[in-house]
């Protein structure tokens, strides 16, 4: 119907495939790496063994893995998708069975040596379900309720085992990640009000709850909610990180203390500052002037996988990458998003930047299939 | 037209329209970031700044090194040594400091007790306060723990300044001690200042250290220090060193101060050295004496509870806090009193019987056999009685009181030194006051000889002494010089006794030692550029009951220590042209002219002489024994005078 149908002399074979790809997306996606280097350089005080180093191999792991998957035609990566989901979903009961307890969530399963993290994969394999989804699903029935429902209920099914981990960022990630993929496939925007409506209605379910026999959310995310609100209330508890983490930014000014000389992050008065809260050292140590140039290569990432999708005649292509490239985006406005103030504390890296391998890996596996859906457009 | 079919639904197919809706909603959200971002980087960047450097940057004082205290020589007798101890962050130790202690105890020798007590203040204090563990280690010990720096967390090895006596007990009473801060000390201190809060910090506690606090203290030096977040210091961003508190110069010799303190031994005792012509203390000796610098230290309670429950009563300072009836000692004032009022003269003579009857109460002479007659000069060099209980019967108690008072005796001397008390030269007033009751005329007599109410302390019998020498009245002082600028000397006034009365009075001093039937004869001293003058004092601990009189007074030998009399001296050298007065009292000692009178005048020798006395200024049967003495003495020798303020 689609790919094999046209134009199969158009797209490229073979090694001729690596002059096709989305080369900007490469070096912007190498030039936010190399700026996370930098801050995991500082944060260490000058020493690159601990994060830098780490970081960097695991980079460079993940940019191969990125070629690989971008050589994978894209028809591959429609064949797996059913399944790939159906294996997250697999793996996440299984985590909640045998998980081992890590950071106060169940994330991780061991396989031998390799630690893995299926809410991770299943960000990526929800938004390649639904791609397929869409582009299997006829246009006339786009907006049809029972075809809409069961989307929903495949975003939700993973959102909530997620949530009983439990990890909210991650289900705020994938709520997010599949919503943006409904609404590119054009399901109706009234479907998106009423979500909008229901979400503002369960918010003041989950407040009013509070305190309640059938309270929603666990005490510590309550207290988040309420640092959000008013982070002065504790300054040294609940509220100290977001207050250090405003107290760096702001304190950045136009041009930054200085590579390394930021005495908020060089002090340790900054939490996580290598995961977390490293936004707020790059604003400290190089100002507004380091802080903007970081988001402009984040929205120029985002501008060119819009431009590669706007401009593929497949859907399924399109759609990944739109999925793909919104969930990125989601993870770095959430989490400027939370340093600035402007959104609760939840627990979600800076994409690229923050020391973290698997977020990094599943993030680069994402642009390949990006980059597989750019190589193989149909012009 | 299928191509077109195809080309329509292709369209609809793709993202287009939504992914641009999309791609207009995700700009929004960067503009709001970007907008933010310029907010707090730009518009507001000033307040963040001055909140991260309000975090990060604390003010750490430095403490100041205590001003030295020298003798009027210029010796150092309170100084500062560097002192290395170890402490301790609990934040730093990772928590746990049971551990770490442990280890150190390997190190250093810690006593359970002490480590117990370390750990509940561990417990009870925040977690980023240093607290001390173990103080005055030496070199050997410091190096030992720099080495195991990596095994002993938290543990930061450092150096301060301690106070240090050099002359140990000798200035004890004088000095007094510096201590670590209590809560009660900042309790009784308005506003304090903040350098008291430092753990190491020592205050003035007794003595010349507490009333010249704020001289000696000094100013405190301050160091901006970057701190992280959990207090630590990451690095020093500038000093302001402190200034050392102002060197203190005291009147004390601390030679003389040294051979008194030797001279008085074992004694529970007293002696005062005073310039009568400035007032100048040169000593000022309590004996038995401590050492200050275990206090310092901080005390053991075995140590302490020694020095409390010595019967000698080693804290106490006799020379200003205890007091005493002066006993004969004050027959130079009933003397002068008599004297001044025109009720006697030099001639007059009393007749002494061995005592004398007044409102049916039989009133003693020492003598039982009587004087016999007396004249002025006659009754102090024989220190009759019965002479006086008829002057004071004739003088009346409130013209003595007023003499004694003229003297310097009940009246408390300004002198930087804790507790100095003011005595008693009672009069009627003062009986009214007290016990509301007559004055009885029996208590005058008492008063006459010094028994009864009158009490003074060995100071103000030098201040006395001191008086009747110059004619002046003499203020004693104790501060020679504050940094470098002498303190002025008060310029004495007359005390407005004519010297024609003064010198009965001073004529019967020197007949008590130069005259073949003076009651110090033995106590002479022979050079006639020496010659001293001098009073006996023997003052009654007890009641001598009508049946022990009877049965014959026992004598102090054989009474119990603590019952035996009090032995007073007072004197002044030489004769001719007075330069020291000297006061000596030796608490149940016995007899003046036996227990007091050759310490006053071994003092008074070594005053003169500046040095050891001389053999040959004693009389020659009493030649052996000083030489005996003076090889049993440990004396220091005198270090050559450290030039400038240097920290000692």
């Amino acid at each position: 119907m689609s790919y094999l149908d046209y134009n199969v002399t158009a797209a490229p074979t073979g090694f001729r495939k690596a002059l096709y790809l989305n080369w900007p997306l490469v070096l912007l996606l190498s030039a936010v790496a190399c700026i996370g280097f930098l801050m995991l350089y500082s944060v260490a005080g000058g020493d690159a063994d601990i994060w830098a180093k780490p970081q960097i191999y695991r980079f460079a792991v993940g940019m191969a893995a990125m070629f690989a998957l971008a050589f994978v035609p894209m028809w591959f990566w429609r064949g797996v998708s059913t399944i790939s989901y159906v294996i997250c979903l697999l793996l996440l009961i299984a985590v909640e069975l045998i998980g081992d307890i890590g950071m106060g969530a169940q994330r991780w399963i061991e396989f031998g040596p390799f630690r893995l993290q299926p809410s991770e994969l299943m960000k990526i394999a929800l938004v390649l379900v639904l791609a397929a989804y869409y582009d299997w699903l006829p246009i006339k029935r786009v907006s049809r309720p029972l075809w809409v429902l069961t989307p929903v209920a495949m975003i939700l099914l993973p959102t909530a085992l997620v949530l009983k981990q439990p990890d909210l960022g991650t289900s705020i990630m994938l709520m997010a990640g599949g919503g943006i993929v409904m609404f590119a496939a054009g399901v109706s925007l009234w479907y998106f009000g009423a979500v909008i409506a229901a979400v503002v209605a369960l918010v003041v379910a989950v407040l009013e709850s509070r305190g309640t026999e059938w309270q929603l959310l666990k005490d510590y995310q309550f207290r988040r909610i309420d640092t959000f609100i008013d982070p002065s209330v504790d300054p040294l508890g609940a509220g100290y990180n977001i207050t250090q983490a405003q107290i760096a930014l702001g304190s950045g000014g136009w041009s930054g203390r200085g590579f390394m000389q930021g005495t908020q992050s060089r002090l340790n008065f900054l939490p996580e500052k290598h995961t977390d809260f490293i936004f707020t050292v790059l604003a400290e140590e190089f100002g507004f002037v380091g802080a903007i140039s970081l988001l402009v290569l984040y929205a120029l990432i985002i501008g060119f996988c819009l431009y590669s999708a706007l401009t593929n005649r497949d859907r399924f292509g399109a759609l990944l990458t739109i999925g793909i490239s919104g969930t990125f985006f989601v993870y770095f406005a959430i989490n400027m998003g939370m340093v600035m103030g402007l959104l609760p504390v939840v627990g979600s890296p800076l994409p690229l930047v923050s020391y973290g391998g698997t977020a990094m890996m599943i993030l680069l596996m994402g642009f390949g299939m990006v980059q597989s859906a750019h190589v193989h457009r149909l012009r | 037209m299928k191509k077109s079919q195809r080309e329509a639904q292709d369209g609809s197919r793709r993202v287009g329209r939504r992914g641009l809706l999309l791609g207009g909603i995700q700009l929004g959200v960067v503009t709001t970031l970007a907008l933010r971002l310029r907010s707090m980087q730009l518009e507001h960047a000033e307040e963040y700044r001055l909140l991260a450097d309000g975090n990060s940057i604390k003010i750490r004082l430095l403490p100041p090194a205590r001003g030295l205290i020298h003798d009027r020589n210029g010796l150092v007798i309170a100084g500062n040594e560097q002192n290395y101890r170890v402490s301790l962050t609990r934040e730093e130790a990772g928590g746990d400091v049971a551990p770490v202690l442990r280890h150190l105890s390997t190190l250093v020798p810690i006593s359970d007790e002490r480590m117990a007590e370390l750990l509940e203040e561990f417990s009870k204090r925040s977690a980023i306060t240093p607290i001390i563990l173990a103080d005055r280690l030496t070199w050997e010990q410091f190096g030992s723990i720099a080495v195991n720096a990596p095994a002993l967390r938290g543990v930061t090895p450092e150096s301060g300044l301690s106070r240090v006596y050099p002359r140990a007990g000798d200035l004890a009473h004088v000095m007094g001690y510096v201590g670590p801060v209590s809560d009660y000390d900042l309790s009784k201190i308005e506003d304090p200042d903040p350098v008291l809060m430092l753990p190491e910090f020592q205050l003035g506690k007794v003595g010349v250290e507490a009333k010249l606090e704020p001289v000696l203290r000094g100013k405190a030096g301050a160091r901006r220090v970057e701190v992280n977040s959990a207090g630590r210091e990451m690095r020093e961003l500038s000093r302001q060193e402190g200034e050392q508190g102002a060197t203190v110069q005291l009147t004390i010799d601390a030679q003389l101060q040294n051979y008194a303190a030797q001279r008085l031994g074992e004694e529970s005792a007293a002696a005062v050295v005073m310039d009568t012509q400035t007032g100048d203390l040169l000593s000022i000796c309590s004996s038995p004496s401590f050492d200050p610098n275990k206090f310092v230290r901080g005390i053991s309670t075995t140590d302490y509870r020694a020095l409390t429950e010595h019967d000698h009563r080693p804290l106490a300072d006799k020379t200003v806090q205890g007091v005493y009836p002066p006993g004969s000692t004050f027959k130079m004032v009933t003397l002068l009193a008599g004297l001044e009022s025109g009720v006697i003269n030099g001639g007059s003579r009393f007749y002494c019987p061995g005592h004398t009857e007044v409102g049916g109460r039989r009133f003693h002479c020492w003598r039982r056999g009587g004087h016999g007659s007396m004249d002025a000069l006659q009754s102090l060099q024989q220190s009759c009685d019965v002479y006086y209980y008829e002057l004071a019967q004739r003088v009346g108690i409130d013209r003595i009181a007023d003499m004694a008072r003229r003297l310097g005796l009940g009246v408390r001397h300004d002198l930087p030194m804790s507790a100095v008390a003011e005595g008693i030269a009672p009069d009627r007033a003062w009986k009214r006051a007290r016990y509301d009751q007559d004055w009885l005329i029996g208590d005058s007599l008492n008063a006459s000889i010094g028994q009864g109410f009158v009490l003074a302390s060995p100071l103000q019998l030098a201040v006395m002494t001191a008086r009747i020498a110059s004619g002046l009245d003499i203020k004693p002082r104790l501060v020679r010089s504050v940094d470098g600028v002498p303190e002025p000397i008060p310029a004495a006034q007359s005390l407005g006794l004519d010297d024609a009365i003064l010198n009965q009075a001073r004529a019967g001093m020197d007949a008590v030692m130069n005259s073949t039937r003076g009651t110090a004869r033995r106590a002479r001293i022979l050079p006639d550029e020496w010659r001293m003058a001098g009073k006996t004092g023997t003052s009654q601990v007890r009641n001598i009951t009508a049946a022990e009189r009877a049965r014959g007074v026992i004598s102090n030998d054989q009474l119990p220590w603590n019952r035996r009399d009090h032995g007073l001296f007072v004197c002044y050298a030489p004769y001719q042209a007075p330069r020291y007065a000297v006061s000596v009292v030796v608490e149940h000692g016995g007899g003046g002219s036996t227990a007091a009178a050759p310490i006053a005048r071994d003092i008074m020798l070594f005053a003169l002489a500046g040095g050891l006395p001389p053999l040959d200024a004693v009389p020659s049967d009493q030649r052996g024994a000083m030489e005996a003495r003076h090889s049993a003495m440990q004396l220091y020798t005198p270090d050559p005078p450290k030039p400038g303020r240097t920290r000692a």
